[in-house]
This record gives structure tokens, sequence and C-alpha cells, in this order.
């Protein structure tokens, strides 16, 4: 009735595992019991939990993000401590604990913590930079999100019924095949992968269309703002990518499950396809994370630089440039498997041709500072640490690009140390920037900027001192993912690295005080216009929180900095002749209900409850069905109510809320110049 | 070591003094004897060389990046920055020529250096040498390693002796999950895969112990499953060699059957003898061939237990 889930899932056998249970369990009920109580059950499901409004789903993914950043952190702070204290002896974790923490690790930071925050950033930006209503496939954005939270709640859940992998989050077989991880772990693993993979596919075609069917008159490609370019090209990436991790992990799931051979060591098998077929979605995926932290650095850097982005067409290309070759470089993550000098050779080159668009972009955003008036908003402070270190990491990147040289370093801390280079200062610093960037746009309020410049400094600091003697340790030779060593000379790098995980722990702290300081003073921080930063595209056009159909009226675009473009002409702000209709599309419950579904089809497929897995597809297919036959998915909002809404937002704008504008010169027709080369 | 007082005298000189401090402070903490920063035998210098120039190439980039952009955050700051304001200032051909060409031109250095040194230290390509290789074939077991002697007939777990003046050339494959072979202070590593044999040939400069172990994470007792190898002199290496002569235990099909079981920490054993084509046999255990054995001991080992 059960398959193999028996009572013996429950971690009653360590007081670390049971811990951890315990508080995701009472973690799980403290929120149950304060929606609850705060009587909010009505008000978030039907305002929230089945909108299919972009910003609302995008703040959800912000929030999943933020939840699992705790959990996966936990996870690096647990890591730190075992390391800092394990020489000669067993520290206190036990192996098999510790594998699953590291690969809980590096599964939730990419899959539930990158993916969600860099695609809720996109939700509730991208289609307001592009004058859009809403995203191409509102209700597939609903169900996109119900299916990366029930991939996070898979995860979760491993915590308390069963364990999780051993297999690293990358699964290499043979390792992670049925004869040596013989477990639910690695099917947890596998169905969090394909259950979030679909919605992450999802959201990458959703994305596409949006951005190539949706945008406003005059918003033409070369006049997208940066974020929407790097939003459009890892859209793509997303589109291509994703499809190699699902079938690489239903081919898992076959030879697990059903007792196939894709990657099993005899019988035909072959584990190498594996690692080409993961690193095939797993390089651009590194992409897929990383570009859009570069959109939002851009946009970041010339609002607070108070000046036009420089190089803006160079800074397309080279984002396009690193998606296309982001496809050509997935061998060197196995340099060390024993190919031949040539094919090593090849890609060794072509890792390196990707530093080429990549420094040029830094380059770009640091003669966008050039002569400029930065002032340094949190979000800035984040574009400044992150190029000041990125480039250290590029750096290391390049050294791993040369075939003899990862001979050495491959698998070593070194290589810990280089991604985490990348993907802290890279990725995360850009979605940190973006949320104190983006905040008052979503809410209406300002985040508290002295709160965010320390969580800055910690993060920074802490950054350093936890990577950096990784970096040194991979030089002594020590091997990453080891649960305990015994050379006395690692350990003073270990517990720098401890000091500095706990470094970071109080950046994640100020984060949260800052989110609840700035919530608690909301009132004296509110953004009336709507554009709190003197912004230049067009996400600031709107009122903040927007409008449930952003804008009013669609604007018409003229120039890259689109809304800049609009202040300096008097052009904003200004009510039009008249209202129209606006058809907006309906909510829906069937998204949340076929993510429900799909985290119980992913659950019963672990532990071989077959009548569960076969009734949840079932039920997924008429939800499905149901949202097919349904022709009555929009409504309309009338003019009227739309006019009373826009009166109301700019009734209460002030001539003294607006940015003083006259540093700027006007720019094409109005300056008596056509905008050359921006038509 | 002592500093002589004037290199206190200007700032240049005590940078240096510095970087002397931190140097020391580094040495006592280990990282003189990083086997990586401090190779003991050709191969692991070539690359170690390698990793220093195109360190130092890229700096040509990467501090004008770092430096410049501290520079133009000091001095183009909101407050007090003393630098022009020309907020619509966009683009410049000579600044884009610049950060696209110096960068591509850094590339194709770089470039031409990895199409050179990966052909140059393909871990492949026997070392040239008067003194003839010296044969090692290891196999990774959980959680352990062992390597067999062809020339010398004798097997050994967790250790690995071999004479110093020959370069050596080792023969690798897995009879467990995905390992890899690595001595740090000699060169790179190199996978081992069930049913594949792959190859790594490395080069001691003198006798010495030199710390090696599987890099690749294999599961419970991966944190233990490294092993000392030994590079020894003409001397040590026959007293060895007679060491693990006198050994009683043999490498049977049996005994290997047993040594294959999982275990950690396994103590350092010797054997004087082991399975006729042991090594080849382990291959043949994962290949899909179907038919007759040729032996007995090919089925032991093939079979499992059964």
């Amino acid at each position: 009735m059960l398959g193999r889930l028996t009572i013996e899932a429950i971690p009653l056998y360590s007081w670390v595992a049971m811990g951890g249970a315990a508080v995701t369990v009472c973690g799980g009920l403290a929120v149950f019991l304060l929606i609850t109580y705060l009587r909010a059950w009505k008000v978030l499901w039907t305002d929230w939990l089945t909108s299919v409004d972009h910003k609302k789903i995008g703040i959800m993914y912000v929030v999943l993000a933020l939840v699992m950043l705790v959990r996966g952190f936990v996870d690096a702070l647990m890591m730190r401590a075992q390391q800092a204290i394990a020489l000669n002896s067993e520290g206190y974790l036990p192996p098999e604990h510790f594998e699953q923490i590291f690969s809980s690790h590096g599964t939730i930071m990419i899959f539930f913590v990158a993916m969600p925050f860099l695609t809720g950033l996109i939700n509730i930006i991208v289609p307001q930079q592009i004058g859009a209503r809403d995203v191409a496939f509102p209700f597939l954005n609903s169900v996109s999100l119900w299916l990366t939270a029930a991939g996070a709640g898979l995860v979760l859940v491993s915590l308390v019924v069963g364990k999780f992998s051993t297999a690293g989050w990358t699964g290499y077989p043979p390792y992670s095949g049925v004869e040596f991880s013989p477990g639910v772990g690695v099917d947890y693993w596998l169905w969090a992968l394909i259950v979030s993979g679909v919605g992450s596919t999802a959201s990458g075609i959703n994305f596409i269309v949006t951005i190539v069917k949706n945008r406003c008159p005059g918003m033409t490609y070369m006049r997208m703002p940066l974020f929407t370019w790097t939003a459009l090209c890892i859209s793509v990436l997303i589109a291509f990518a994703f499809p190699a991790l699902t079938v690489v992990a239903a081919q898992l799931t076959l030879d697990r499950t059903l007792g196939f051979h894709f990657f099993t060591n005899g019988d035909g098998g072959n584990m190498m396809l594996f690692a080409n077929l993961i690193w095939i979605w797993g390089h651009p995926e590194v992409y897929i994370l990383i570009l859009p932290a570069f959109g939002i650095f851009s946009e970041v850097v010339a609002t607070f630089s108070r000046k036009r982005l420089f190089g803006y067409k160079s800074l397309v290309y080279a984002t396009a440039c690193i998606a296309i070759l982001s496809f050509t470089v997935w061998l060197h993550h196995f340099f060390t498997m024993g190919s031949s000098a040539n094919v090593n050779a090849v890609f060794g080159i072509a890792t390196m041709i990707i530093a080429v668009p990549t420094g040029v972009k830094i380059f770009d955003w640091m003669f966008t500072m050039y002569r400029g008036r930065i002032e340094f908003h949190p979000s800035m402070v984040y574009t400044i640490g992150f190029m000041v270190t990125f480039v250290i990491g590029g750096v290391t990147g390049v050294l791993l690009a040369l075939p003899p040289a990862d001979y050495l370093m491959h698998n070593s801390t070194f290589l810990v140390a280089h991604f985490h280079n990348m993907l802290i200062p890279g990725a995360l610093f850009g979605y940190f920037a973006g949320l104190n960037y983006w905040f008052p746009k979503a809410f209406g309020f300002k985040l508290d900027a002295k709160w965010g410049i320390r969580s800055f400094w910690f993060w920074f600091i802490g950054f350093y001192l936890a990577f950096m003697p990784l970096y040194v340790l991979g030089f002594m030779g020590m091997s990453r993912r080891m649960e305990h060593y015994a050379d006395p000379n690692w350990q003073p790098y270990l517990i720098v690295a401890a000091l500095g995980a706990l470094c970071i722990l109080c950046g994640i702290i100020c984060i949260g005080v800052q989110l609840y300081v700035s919530a608690k003073n909301w009132g004296s921080a509110r953004d009336v216009t709507g554009d709190p930063w003197n912004g230049r595209t067009l996400d600031w056009a709107t009122s903040s929180p927007p409008a449930p159909y952003n804008f009013a009226v669609l604007p018409e675009v003229r120039d890259v900095d689109a809304f800049h473009d609009m202040k300096i002409h008097g052009t904003a702000y200004r009510p039009p002749a008249h209202y129209e209709d606006i058809v907006m599309p309906r909510k829906s419950g069937l998204g949340p209900v076929i993510g429900a579904m799909a985290f119980v089809l992913g659950f019963a497929f672990v532990w071989y409850i077959w009548w569960l897995v076969a009734l949840s597809l079932v039920l997924i297919l008429i939800c499905i069905g149901i949202r097919a036959c349904d022709d009555d998915t929009d409504f309309v909002m009338p003019a009227a109510e739309v006019a009373r809404i826009e009166a109301a937002h700019l009734a209460q704008i002030t001539p003294v809320d607006m940015h003083d504008m006259r540093d700027f010169e006007p720019r094409g027709a109005a300056s008596g110049t056509p905008l050359a080369g921006r038509a | 070591m002592t500093i002589p007082r004037s290199i206190l005298k200007n700032s240049n000189h005590f940078w240096m003094a510095g970087l002397l401090g931190v140097c020391l402070l580094l040495q006592g903490c280990g990282v003189s004897d990083a086997p990586i920063l401090s190779p003991k035998g050709p191969v692991a210098l070539a690359e170690r060389n390698l990793l220093f120039t195109a360190f130092a190439v890229m700096m040509i980039v990467a501090i004008p990046a770092i430096v410049l952009t501290l520079y133009f955050v000091w001095r183009y700051r909101r407050d007090g920055g003393k630098g022009a304001y020309t907020p619509d200032w966009d683009s410049s051909w000579k600044i884009e020529s610049v950060v696209w060409l110096v960068p591509a031109a850094i590339i194709v250095v770089l470039g031409t250096l990895v199409w050179q040194s990966t052909h140059r230290l393909d871990p492949y390509k026997e070392l040239v040498s008067d003194k003839p290789v010296f044969r090692v074939q290891a196999v990774a077991l959980d959680w352990k390693w062992l390597f067999l002697y062809p020339e010398l007939g004798v097997a050994s777990v967790n250790e690995l002796a071999f004479p110093a003046d020959r370069p050596l050339s080792i023969e690798i494959t897995s009879d467990t999950v995905m390992n890899s072979l690595m001595i740090p202070a000699l060169g790179g590593q190199i996978y081992a895969m069930a049913g594949m044999r792959s190859e790594l040939n490395l080069l001691a400069d003198e006798p010495g112990v030199f710390m090696g172990r599987n890099t690749m994470y294999s599961g419970d007792g991966f944190a233990d499953q490294h092993f000392k190898a030994h590079a020894l002199s003409g001397d040590g290496f026959s007293s060895w060699k007679d060491k693990v002569a006198e050994e009683t235990a043999k490498l049977d099909a049996e005994t290997y059957l047993q040594l294959h079981k999982q275990s950690t920490a396994n103590p350092v054993t010797y054997y004087s003898a082991y399975e006729t084509d042991l090594f080849n046999l382990i291959l043949r255990k994962y290949s899909p061939i179907v038919g007759p054995y040729e032996s007995k001991a090919a089925e032991l080992i093939c079979r499992g237990a059964a």
C-alpha cells in the first residue's frame, strides 16, 4: 500500500537528522499557525496562491528563494563547522550525513535559490521593462511557479521522511546508480530536478514568447533594457539546455527504477554519457544563473552613476556571445576523464574565449561609472563589490580552463572556491542588488539602506574569509567533499573559512533585519511616484506597486532609456486623453493544484507507491483538461475603473516628488537632433 | 632571515617587507610545502609553471580592472568626488576597441599556450628518459587503491612504490564507482572508471614519499582513501621488493573477492603474487561480452562470489 515507505523513514537514528526534521516540521507548523492566527488563509488563497499576475508570482518566487537560501545556508554552516573540527576525528557528523548535506546544499542553492530568485525578478520586472501588461502565458507562469515549489517541497520533505541523496549535486553515476545508492535519496534528488525542471523549461518558453511578442510600440530589440536582454538570452538557454537535464534525469530514473543500463558500470552502460549530458545542461545553467545578474548590474550601475549605460550595443553582443559560447564548453568539467589532447585543448580554448565578452562587460560597467555621479545605494555597493571580486573568480576560472592546470586543481577545494567566487558575487550579489533596487517597485516602499549596506559588508568580508582559504587549500592538495582529514596544516584555513561562514550568517541576519525594519517603517519610505531612484527604464514608469495592468495606456518608446527620455521631455506622469477597457487574465486555482499533484507524484515515485503515482498523474491530466476546455479565462477591467486607479495614483504625485532632470540633455526630436542609430 | 634596516625606509620597500611577512606567515601555515606549489617532479613542475604563467599574463587585464574600478568609484562618487560629469556620454570606439581587443589578444596568447601545453603535458604520453619506464596498474576499490606491479609480479594495497629514477606509467581502472587517481606533488589526476582503462605518466625528481589519493568523492570511506607513494632509490627499491616478495599472502581470485568488499582506512598490505592477468580480468568484468570464461579465476572475478 505504501510501497517502501515504513516507519523507519522517520530519522530517529541520529540527533542531528532528528533536529533537522524537527526544525523543518516546526517551521511548517509555525507558518501554518501564523497564517491561521492572522486569518489570512482566504486572502492568501484568493490574492496570492491562485494569482496569475506576473508581479505576485514573481514575489512568491523570491520568497521561495529566500526561504530556501536559509535552508541551503544552514547546510553550508554545518559543513564548515564539520571541516573546522574534523582533523583526525569524525567531527560531529557521520560521513553519511555529511554527504547528504553537501548534496542538498548544492541542489538547493542552484535549483531552489538561484533559479527561483532570478525567475522571480524577471517575472516582476521584464513585462514592465518592455511595456507589457503581463507575460504571454499567465496561467503557465503560475504552473511553473508551483512546479518549482513542488520540487523545493520534495527536498524539504526528504529531511523528515527518508534521506536525501549522498551523490553530490551533480549525482554522477555509477555512484548514484541503484547498485551503490539503493535508498530513496537519489530518487528525491531526481524527482526534485525533474519536477522543477519542467517548471523552469515552461518559464523559459514563456519569457521567450513574452519578450518577442509583447513589447510595446517602439521597443525594438536594440532598445530593450539590458536586464530584458539577459532575460531573453537565458530563456533561450533554458529552452535548449533544460531538456538535456530532463532527459538525463529520466534516464537515471529508468536505470534506478526499471533496471535500465544507461549509466551502469557493466552491461553496456556508460557513465561518461551522463557526465556529458548533465554538463551540456550544467554549463549553460551557470550562465542562466549569472546573466540576469549581469543585467541587474547594468541597470543599477547606470541608474546610480546618473549616466547612460556605456557601450549598450557592446553589452548586448557580449551577452549574446556568452549565451552561444556557453553551449561549447561543457567538457571542461571533466578534462581529467582521459580525452585526447586535441579534445581537451579545443574545449580549453573555447572556455577561455568566454572570458573576452565577460571582460568587456566589466569594462563597460566601469566606463559607465567614469564621469558619473556615483551614489552608494546598497544595490550599487553590491555591484561594486561584485566587480572587484568577480575579476578574481574570472582569473581562477581561466586557470582551470588550462587542461594541464586543471589536472592539478580538479576536484580540489580550489575548484569549490572558484565556482563560489562566480556564484556568490556574480549571481547572488546581483540578485541582492535587484532586491534592493526593485523592492519599492514590488511593494511601494523602499528598503532600509543602512541595513542593506551592513548586509553587504558581512557578505563581502564573509565571502573572502570563507573562500580565499579554500583556494589555498586547493594548492595544499585538499579534495572537495572530505568529511575528515589528517593534515594538521589544513585546519587553520578551515577554521578561517568557518569564521567566514559565520560572517555570512550575519549578512543573512542583516537582510532579515532590513526586511523587518523596512516593513515596520514603511510609511516613511513610501515611493509615491513609482520612480524612487530616478530610473531610466520603463519599469519605473508604472506606479509602485504597479496596477494589475501595469500600464493603463501602452507607452511609446523612443530610446534605450525610455522612461528617462519621457521625463526629460515632460511626457511622464501625464494622464492620457482617454482610457480603454483592459482585458486581464482571470486567477486560477489549477496552478497550485497541479503543483501539489506534481509533489505527490514525485513523492509517490520516490517511495514506489504506484497507485498514488497513477492517481496523481490522472489528476494532473484532468486539471490540464479542465484548463484546456475553459474558454472563460479572461475578464475585462472597465475603462472607468482604470481611470479611477490612475487618477488616484497621479493625484499623489506632487512636483516635489519628481526628479531634477536639468543635468541631462534632451535627446531626439526635442533637442533638434534625431536619435542617431537608435530609431 | 633578517630584514635590512634600509628596506623599511621608503614605502615601496615597506610593501616588500609586508609581502615577505605574509610569505613567512603562510610558511608557518604550511603553504611552503603545499604539493602543488612546490612540486617534486617535472610533470607537476611544468603544470605549476603553466599555472603561474597564465596567472601572470591575466594580471595585465585583472589588475587594471580592479584598480580602475576602485579609482572610478572614488573619483566619481556623488558626495565629494572630484571628477567631471558627462551624463549623456555613452560610447567611444577607442575604449570599445581596447576592451575587446586587449582581452582577445591575451586569449590568443593563452589559447596558444593551452594548445601547446595540453599536447606536451598529455597524461597519456610516456615520459622521455634514458631509463626504461616502470609500469604499474592501479585499481580503485571501495575505499582503497590496489597497485599491481607486472614487472615484479607483486601487488600492494594503499602503498605505491617505484624506482625514483625511472618514469612511472600507471594504467588505471576501477572496480567500483568513478575514482580519480592523484599524487599532487608529482602531477595531475586522471579518472578511474569501471570497464575502462586510463593512463597517467609521472616522474619524480628524487627519492621521497608523497601523498596520493582519490580526489573523486566515492562514498563513506572517501576521506580515508589515500596512500603514500614511495619513490625509492636503487637500494631502497630492491629492499622494498624483497620485503614484498617474502610476504606469504597471495592475491588470487578468492583473496581479490575478499579485498573487493568495502573497507575504510585499509592498512597497507602486500601480496607476493597476484592472479594472472588480474587487471584485464577486472576490465573484462564490465565488458558486455558474454561467453565461456577462460579460467576459473576469470569466472570468479567477473561473476563475484557466485
